[in-house]
C-alpha cells in the first residue's frame, strides 16, 4: 500500500455569516511537494489555508492529514494536535519572547538539553545563529519572517502553511528569502502550501500551482502548464498580461486576427496568446497601426489596432525604435499559437 | 495525532464561561428592569404625593447642569492644554485628571464647611459687609452643580484630549490649511469629530452625578437616588426600594439614549491612527497668564485646596485634644477598603480576561454579545445595583433554605458576598473594556501560531496572551480600584453590620457636620486614590512626550 498524502482536501466548504468563502475546493499535497495557492485578495485562499490548520472548522467536506480524517464537519482535531507549522505575513512572533524562546516555544514536552539542540540547529538552518537572545523587536522583517519559519520547522511538522509570508516586505528581499525558504524546505523535505496573491511568487515555488477565484479553484497544474495553456480567460489574465482574441469559423476550420486555431465554437472560447507570442513588423504598407508604446527596459510594450478593429498588445525587441501611429503587420512568433480558453 | 472532538463542542466552554458571568452580571439588572411590569400602585401614589415631583425636577436639573458644567470645564480645558503652549501647560496636561482621586462627597462637605453659612469665609464675609450681607447659598443646587463639576470634568477631559491629539485635532489643523478662520474650523469640522469624545464624557459623568446619594444629601437635595436610599435603609422594604430603582435606571436610560444622540452617527474610538493631531501655538504676554490661572484656579479649587485643608484639620485634630472617633480602628477600617478594593479588582479582572478570551477562542458571535452584557452594569447606576444584588441574593438565601443549607447569617446581608457581589456587576465593565482591547492588539495570527505549535487555549492565554497584555490588565485592575476605593452607595446599602470602610467612616463623621474629625479618613482615600491615578497621568505624560 503506498504512504497516505500529507495533505487532503475534498469538497470543503467554508461560509461566514451567510457568505460563501469557500465553495467545494478540492486540494492535495504530495510528499515533499510545493504548492502554491494564488488567487486575487478576498478569493477564499487563506479561509482554506485556516481550515487547513485547524484554526476554523469545514462547514462542508473533509480534511486528512497524512490519511487522518482531522475535520469532517460534524468533528475535528484542534490546531494544537495537528503537526501543521504555519507562517504568516507578520506580527506573528510573541514579542515578550527571545528569538531562542520562540523558536523553542513549540518544544516544550522536550528535555531541556534536547531543546536547546534543536533550536541551534533550527537557528543554523536560517543561517541566524548569533540571533538566539535577540527580541522580535530588533530583527529586520526579513529575518523576523526567517525565525518564524525556524519556529514553525522546529517541532518538525507534516506540513507547513505559509499565508503571504513575503507580502510585507520590500521587492529584492522578497526573492531572497522566497530562495532561501524553498532551499530549506527541500532540505527538510517538508510538505508546503504557499497562499499569495503574486503569480509571480506562485511561478517561482510552486511545484505545482493552483489557481483560485471567488471561493473555487480554477485550474491545478504544473507552472509551465498554468501559464503557457490556462483554462480559463481569468487564469491567463491573472498570470500575467494576455490578448484575448474572438474566434470565427471559416469553412473548413476556426481562425482569429492571427490566424489559424484548432478548435473552437462561437459564444464559449476565444483565443488567448501572450503578448511575447506576437511580432510586430513594421512595413509602412500594413494594415495595422501602433495605438501606444511603453519602454519596459528589456523590451518595447505595444499596443497595436488592427484593420478589424481589435486590439492586440505585442512584444519588440529593445533595439527597436517604435513609435505611436507607425505602421506594421501583425503575426505570431515561429514556433507560437494561440491557445483556446473558456470564456467565462 | 489526538482524539477526535465535537465539532459542535470547539469552544464551547469558553462560551459557556461568557455567557455565565454575563449573566450573573445582568440578573440583578434584569431583575429590577422586570420589577417594573408588576408595579405596586400604592408604593407610587404615596411618593407621587409626596416627594417624587420634586426629586424627579432636581434630578434632571442636577444632572443638565453638571453636564453642561463639565462640558465646559473639561472640554475647555483640554482645547486649552492641547491648542496652546504656555508655562505649566506640559504639567497641567496631566495633572489636570487628579480630581480623580477625591470623591465627590469628601470635596462636598470641605466645601460646605469652608464657604458654607459657619465657615471661615462667610464669616470674614459678614465681619466686613455686616451681619445680613447677602453671599450666595452654598447649601443648594447650584452648589453641589459646581462641586460635582469640579471632580467629575477630568473624564470629559481625559477623552476630549485623546480626540484632540488624534483625527480631530489633525482635521482642524487641515481645514486651517484649507482657509477656515479658527472658529469656523472648530465649528464646521473639528466640533463634529470631538462630538463623539464629548457625548461620551459627558455620558460618564451624568452617570456618576446620578449614582451619587452622599453629596447630595450633604447639599439637602432630593434626588431619585436618594429616594432608594431612604426607602431601603428606612423600611427595609426590598419591592418597594426595588421599584424606585427602576426611576433611577429610567433616568441612566434617558442619559445613554441622548449620549447617543450626541454621538450622532460617528463612532467613537477611532484612536492610536496615524493623524499628528494639533499643532500648539505658543501664547504671550497676558493670554498666557490667563491661561495657566484658569487651569490653576480649577486644580486648586478641585484638589489642591481641599487636599490643604483636609490634611491641616487631620493634622490639628491628631494633636489636639478631641481626636478622631474610632481612631483606634483606623488601620481596620483601611484595612477592610484595601481588602473590598482588592478583592474586587481580583474578581472584576479574572472575569475580564475569561471574557476577553472567550470572545477570541469561542467562534461563535454570540459571545461577542455576552461580553457587551457583562458590561452592562456601568451604565447602572450604584443604587439600582446595589438593590437588584439585595434581590438576587436573598433569592440565593431562600433557595438555599428549602434545600436545607441553613447558613448563619443571611448570604445576602449578613457577609461580604452581596458587597462584593454588587460591585464587581457594577465594575466589570472598566475593567472588561481595558482587557479586552490590550487581548484585541494581540494579532489573530499570534493566537494561531501559538496553537499550531501544540499550545491549549488555556496555556496560549497564560503563555502568550496575558504577557502581551499586562499594561492593560493593569490598568483594568486599576480603574477597578479607583472606583472601589471611592465607592459609596453600594457600600452603604449592603455593608455588613459592623463592615465599615474609610468611604463610610468619612460619611458618617461629615454627615454629623463633624467635618475636621472626617478629615482624617478623607484624606486617606485620596492619598490610597492618588496611587493609581498618579500611574494613569504618569502615562498620560509618556504618551504626550
Amino acid at each position: 500500500m503506498s504512504e497516505p498524502l500529507p495533505l487532503v482536501a475534498s469538497e470543503v466548504w467554508k461560509i461566514f455569516d451567510g457568505v460563501t468563502a469557500v465553495s467545494g475546493v478540492s486540494l492535495e499535497l504530495g510528499e515533499g511537494e510545493t504548492v502554491a495557492l494564488v488567487g486575487p485578495s478576498g478569493c477564499g485562499k487563506s479561509s482554506l489555508l485556516r481550515m487547513i490548520a485547524g484554526l476554523d472548522g469545514v462547514d462542508g467536506g473533509e480534511i486528512q492529514l497524512q490519511g487522518v480524517l482531522v475535520d469532517d464537519g460534524q468533528s475535528r482535531v484542534m490546531p494544537e494536535h495537528r503537526s501543521v507549522g504555519i507562517v504568516f505575513q507578520e506580527h506573528a512572533l510573541f514579542g515578550h519572547l527571545t528569538v531562542a524562546q520562540n523558536v523553542g516555544f513549540g518544544l516544550r514536552t522536550r528535555s531541556r538539553s534536547d531543546c536547546q539542540a534543536r533550536v541551534a540547529e533550527m537557528l543554523a538552518l536560517i543561517d541566524l545563529p548569533e540571533f538566539s537572545d535577540r527580541f522580535p523587536h530588533e530583527l529586520s522583517g526579513g529575518e523576523r519572517q526567517r525565525v518564524a519559519l525556524a519556529r514553525a520547522l522546529a517541532p518538525g511538522p507534516t506540513v507547513m502553511l505559509f499565508d503571504e509570508p513575503f507580502a510585507s516586505l520590500d521587492q529584492n528581499l522578497r526573492v531572497q528569502l522566497r530562495e532561501q525558504v524553498a532551499q530549506v524546505l527541500d532540505s527538510t523535505n517538508t510538505p508546503a502550501l504557499f497562499v499569495t496573491h503574486d503569480p509571480r511568487e506562485a511561478l517561482a515555488l510552486g511545484d505545482r500551482i493552483a489557481v483560485m477565484r471567488a471561493g473555487q479553484i480554477e485550474q491545478v497544474g504544473v507552472p509551465e502548464e498554468i501559464y503557457r495553456q490556462p483554462s480559463t480567460m481569468f487564469v491567463a489574465s491573472f498570470m500575467d498580461e494576455a490578448n484575448f482574441l474572438s474566434i470565427t469559423k471559416d469553412g473548413s476550420g476556426w481562425s482569429t486576427v492571427l490566424g489559424a486555431v484548432e478548435q473552437g465554437s462561437e459564444g464559449d472560447f476565444v483565443a488567448m496568446v501572450r503578448p511575447s507570442d506576437v511580432e510586430f513588423a513594421s512595413d509602412d504598407s500594413g494594415d495595422s497601426r501602433i495605438q501606444r508604446c511603453e519602454y519596459a527596459g528589456s523590451h518595447w510594450l505595444l499596443q497595436v489596432r488592427l484593420r478589424t478593429g481589435d486590439e492586440v498588445v505585442a512584444l519588440a525587441g529593445p533595439d527597436s525604435r517604435p513609435d505611436v501611429g507607425d505602421r506594421g503587420t501583425l503575426g505570431l512568433r515561429p514556433g507560437a499559437r494561440q491557445v483556446v480558453v473558456c470564456q467565462s | 495525532m489526538a482524539l477526535h472532538r465535537k465539532a459542535s463542542q470547539d469552544g464551547l466552554a469558553w462560551h459557556s464561561t461568557a455567557v455565565v458571568i454575563a449573566t450573573v452580571v445582568a440578573i440583578p439588572v434584569g431583575v429590577l428592569a422586570f420589577s417594573v411590569l408588576s408595579p405596586s400602585v400604592d408604593v407610587w401614589r404615596q411618593q407621587w404625593n409626596t416627594r417624587l415631583p420634586r426629586q424627579l425636577v432636581e434630578t434632571s436639573i442636577l444632572l443638565c447642569g453638571v453636564g453642561v458644567g463639565s462640558l465646559l470645564v473639561g472640554g475647555g480645558l483640554a482645547w486649552l492644554v492641547s491648542a496652546y503652549q504656555f508655562p505649566g501647560s506640559r504639567v497641567f496636561n496631566w495633572l489636570l485628571i487628579a480630581p480623580l482621586a477625591v470623591p465627590s462627597y469628601v470635596l462636598g462637605f470641605v466645601t460646605l464647611s469652608v464657604f458654607g453659612f459657619t465657615g471661615p469665609i462667610q464669616g470674614w464675609w459678614r465681619e466686613i459687609f455686616g451681619q445680613d450681607a447677602w453671599f450666595p447659598p452654598i447649601r443648594s443646587l447650584g452648589g453641589a452643580i459646581i462641586v460635582f463639576t469640579l471632580v467629575l470634568y477630568p473624564y470629559v477631559f481625559l477623552l476630549a484630549r485623546a480626540a484632540l491629539a488624534d483625527q480631530a485635532g489633525s482635521s482642524y489643523q487641515v481645514a486651517r490649511s484649507l482657509g477656515a478662520r479658527p472658529f469656523e474650523a472648530a465649528r464646521r469640522v473639528m466640533f463634529p469629530q470631538l462630538r463623539p469624545a464629548l457625548a461620551a464624557g459627558v455620558a460618564i459623568v451624568a452617570m456618576e452625578t446620578l449614582t451619587d446619594f452622599g453629596t447630595v444629601q450633604y447639599f439637602g437635595i432630593d434626588t431619585v437616588s436618594v429616594g432608594v436610599f431612604r426607602i431601603w435603609r428606612g423600611t427595609f422594604d426590598l419591592d418597594a426600594a426595588s421599584e424606585f430603582a427602576t426611576l433611577v435606571l429610567l433616568f441612566a436610560f434617558v442619559v445613554i439614549g441622548l449620549e447617543r444622540l450626541g454621538r450622532g452617527r460617528a463612532k467613537f474610538g477611532e484612536a492610536g491612527g496615524a493623524a499628528s493631531g494639533l499643532v500648539q501655538r505658543r501664547l504671550r504676554g497676558i493670554r498666557s497668564v490667563l491661561a495657566f490661572l484658569l487651569c490653576g484656579v480649577v486644580l486648586t479649587l478641585s484638589f489642591a485646596a481641599p487636599t490643604i485643608q483636609l490634611l491641616t484639620w487631620a493634622i490639628s485634630e491628631a494633636t489636639g485634644p478631641r481626636g478622631t472617633p474610632l481612631l483606634e480602628r483606623f488601620a481596620e477600617f483601611l484595612a477592610n477598603t484595601l481588602l473590598l478594593a482588592a478583592i474586587v479588582a481580583i474578581v472584576c479582572g479574572v472575569g475580564a480576561i475569561l471574557v476577553a478570551n472567550a470572545v477570541r477562542f469561542s467562534g461563535r458571535s454570540g459571545t461577542r454579545l455576552a461580553a457587551r452584557v457583562a458590561s452592562v452594569g456601568y451604565a447602572v447606576p450604584g443604587p439600582v445595583v446595589a438593590i437588584g444584588s439585595v434581590f438576587v441574593l436573598v433569592g440565593l438565601d431562600d433557595g438555599l433554605g428549602l434545600i436545607g443549607i441553613g447558613l448563619p447569617g443571611a448570604v445576602a446581608t449578613g457577609s461580604l458576598i452581596g458587597l462584593v457581589y454588587a460591585q464587581t456587576v457594577r465594575y466589570l465593565a472598566p475593567a472588561l473594556q481595558t482587557v479586552e482591547a490590550g487581548i484585541e492588539q494581540v494579532p489573530h495570527e499570534m493566537t494561531g501560531a501559538a496553537r499550531s505549535l501544540g499550545s491549549r487555549p488555556r496555556s496560549v492565554v497564560a503563555s502568550v496572551h496575558l504577557p502581551l497584555a499586562r499594561t492593560s490588565v493593569l490598568t483594568g485592575l486599576v480603574l477597578v480600584t479607583v472606583d472601589v476605593l471611592k465607592e459609596l452607595p453600594i457600600v452603604l446599602l449592603l455593608r455588613p453590620i459592623g463592615f465599615d470602610t474609610l468611604s463610610v467612616w468619612t460619611f458618617n463623621l461629615a454627615s454629623e457636620s463633624r467635618f475636621e474629625q472626617a478629615a482624617l479618613p478623607a484624606v486617606a482615600i485620596i492619598i490610597v486614590a492618588m496611587i493609581p491615578v498618579g500611574l494613569l497621568a504618569r502615562q498620560l505624560s509618556r504618551g504626550a512626550s
